[in-house]
């Protein structure tokens, strides 16, 4: 008994208890911050959640105007004109228009690039040709803008003639160019995903390096190199400046890239240029067409990923 | 004999066919060169386009100094740039604590739920979100809902919101590249998750975590269309409230209210106008913010390049 209450009046042993309770404090905090930066990662769940809410709570009030019939099928956009109109297809049309002649350029030139870096290149090339391409990904696209109309229009004025200084073509070939890093960078990416062990069986087989990358390593990758090709469609369809300022604000339902044309995104542009009062029907068009333009990322963000993950998957 | 001959025969095909596929090499790797130099050269064609146009104002001192004007000889980047600045460190609070604490709980804290995986698609998601989709939401929310207007709040907010996947991608990618090891190490002598985290985790990925944050704000000080969107396109003839006073406090913090211009929007306004006088200003504009823009793009690569080389694990 007597050695048990020494043990018990020794330091050694206050020091537990005081310990324990110090442990509490510590856990206490440790709770505190883990529950703090949950909510910074929480964040990007309210940030999706308030541009859904956002875009849907203002085109509700936008279709008890217009219907979706309407909508869909008019074929003219004049909601700011006496006599409007509500058809979204003119700026769906000159989206698509641009889009398309962009992917025309990316395409090419971006699995071109992407086949060189991931097959040919050194690794010395690679690391110096790399970061100048994040660098054209950093140019502000205003910047691209007044290119499109200040230089490549009047270029292509000179081989068109009768080309009106606001057309599709030429900021359509712009974005094409500001994509290329980005499909080019996806693309590589699925293609060093292909096993070495691939490669090396193709060499064995007499293959130079050409046939291999096109009749083994492209085919294997291609579902990785059709995800960078959607995920450039997203970025294409989404750009705003280029078009607002090279493509003319006029919405039109034409599929010609001789003409000018506004885009879902140049339309918006506009109008919030313009001084529109809270509320009315042209304010709560621009969410409409925010809604058709967000839906339209985001099935082919969902499609890209989801391709991407196949390749990933594969091997 | 006639058999060897054709075997002969044979083998200089062989050997024409092997050199003609050699060749293809060769032809390929030139093209796949050109097909990544068009990037390039676009680049250098632009900045050459822009220098020449914009040559008369670009180094003069009034275009810094000067407010804009009605008359394109006399206006200037005065108030665009203070307002960049301004809006920078609005984006700057809110966007780079928040993107870290939220990469640094993804990688370390979540559990590996629905929960999680509901978040990250989530972040994977706003990385894809076009800029203006943004705009509209800063329009709806920040504008009207709560009352802010168009303001240097506004948009340091908006553009904020914009970066964060961007901070928070990078955050994760830097955390990722720290071995297991150095944080069984600092468990081993008794230290808390937070402690690691702090302590270890955060100090050695502090390089990667920059290069994000950098080409973040780099991206923001050139976004255009998001500030359009809530309404900020007008003619700013005045600089807000300085942020910085003589007298105590010190700081005020009035000027987070006050109307502004940035420099892509004075450049698209310039851009906008018929007038080709104004398009000199647009394009010697548009060279600022290029200049401006890579310099904080190649930063970010020379920090992450600084970086690898110094760490060795």
């Amino acid at each position: 008994m007597n050695t048990v209450n020494q043990v018990l009046k020794n330091p050694m042993d206050m020091q537990i208890s005081d310990r324990l309770a110090k442990n509490f404090r510590r856990n206490l905090i440790e709770r505190g911050i883990e529950f703090i930066l949950m909510l910074a990662a929480l964040s990007a769940v309210f940030i999706t959640i308030a541009i859904v809410a956002i875009l849907l709570y203002e085109s509700f009030a936008f279709f008890e105007h217009v219907s979706l019939v309407e909508f869909f099928t008019d074929t003219q956009w004049t909601p700011l004109f006496e006599d409007a109109h509500y058809g979204i297809m003119p700026l769906v049309a000159g989206t698509l228009t641009t889009s398309a002649i962009a992917l025309m350029v990316a395409v090419p030139i971006g699995t071109i690039g992407a086949i060189y870096l991931s097959e040919f290149a050194s690794h010395k090339t690679r690391e110096t040709v790399k970061p100048i391409l994040e660098l054209l990904v950093g140019v502000p696209t205003v910047v691209f803008g007044y290119f499109a109309l200040l230089f490549v229009t009047p270029l292509l004025q000179k081989f068109i003639p009768g080309l009106p200084a606001f057309n599709m073509l030429g900021p359509g070939i712009v974005i094409g160019i500001m994509i290329i890093p980005y499909i080019a960078s996806v693309a590589e990416d699925a293609m060093r995903a292909v096993p070495m062990s691939m490669r090396e069986g193709s060499y064995a087989m007499g293959a130079t390096r050409f046939q291999t990358a096109i009749r083994v390593v492209t085919p294997a990758a291609v579902s990785g190199i059709i995800a960078a090709y959607i995920l450039g469609i997203s970025r294409a369809v989404g750009e705003t400046m280029v078009v607002a300022i090279a493509a003319g604000q006029q919405p039109t339902l034409t599929f010609n890239p001789m003409e000018g044309a506004a885009t879902i995104t140049a339309y918006i542009v506009q109008v919030a240029m313009g001084d529109l009062p809270h509320g009315s029907i042209g304010y709560q068009s621009i969410f409409a067409a925010g809604l058709v333009l967000m839906l339209m990322t985001l099935f082919f963000n969902v499609l890209g990923h989801m391709s991407r993950k196949k390749f990933r998957e594969a091997y | 004999m006639n058999k060897q001959a054709s075997a002969l025969h044979n083998l200089d095909e062989v050997r024409a066919m092997i050199k003609r596929h050699k060749m293809n090499d060769q032809i390929f790797s030139i093209i796949g060169l050109i097909a990544l130099m068009v990037g390039l050269l676009t680049l250098l064609i632009l900045f050459i386009d822009l220098v020449m146009d914009g040559y008369p104002k670009l180094f003069s001192w009034d275009f810094y100094t000067n407010f804009p004007s009605r008359r394109a000889a006399n206006a200037g980047l005065l108030s665009a740039w203070v307002g960049s600045a301004l809006v920078m460190i609005v984006t700057f609070i809110s966007a780079v604590p928040m993107g870290i604490a939220a990469g640094i709980y993804l990688e370390e804290y979540a559990p590996k739920n629905w929960f999680s995986d509901f978040i990250e698609i989530n972040v994977t998601n706003l990385a894809g979100v076009p800029s203006i989709v943004y705009g509209l939401l800063a329009l709806g929310l920040f504008v009207y809902i709560l009352d802010l207007g168009q303001s240097i709040v506004t948009a340091g907010l908006t553009l904020g919101l914009l970066i964060l996947p961007v901070v928070i991608v990078a955050t994760r990618e830097a955390i990722r590249g720290i071995p297991v090891a150095i944080r069984e190490a600092a468990y081993a002598v008794g230290a808390t998750k937070w402690q690691v985290v702090y302590h270890h985790v955060l100090q050695y990925s502090i390089g990667g975590i920059l290069t994000g944050v950098i080409i973040g704000m780099a991206r923001a000080i050139g976004e255009t269309a998001p500030i359009i969107t809530i309404g900020a396109l007008t003619f700013i003839a005045f600089l807000p409230p300085s942020p910085v006073t003589s007298t105590a406090p010190f700081l005020n913090f009035d000027w987070l209210t006050s109307g502004f211009t940035v420099l892509p929007i004075q450049m698209f306004s310039w851009l906008s106008r018929p007038s080709a006088d104004f398009h000199v200003n647009a394009a010697a504009a548009g060279a600022v913010i290029i200049v401006v823009t890579l310099l904080m793009n190649a930063m970010a690569i020379r920090v992450r390049y600084k970086m690898r080389k110094k760490i060795k694990w």
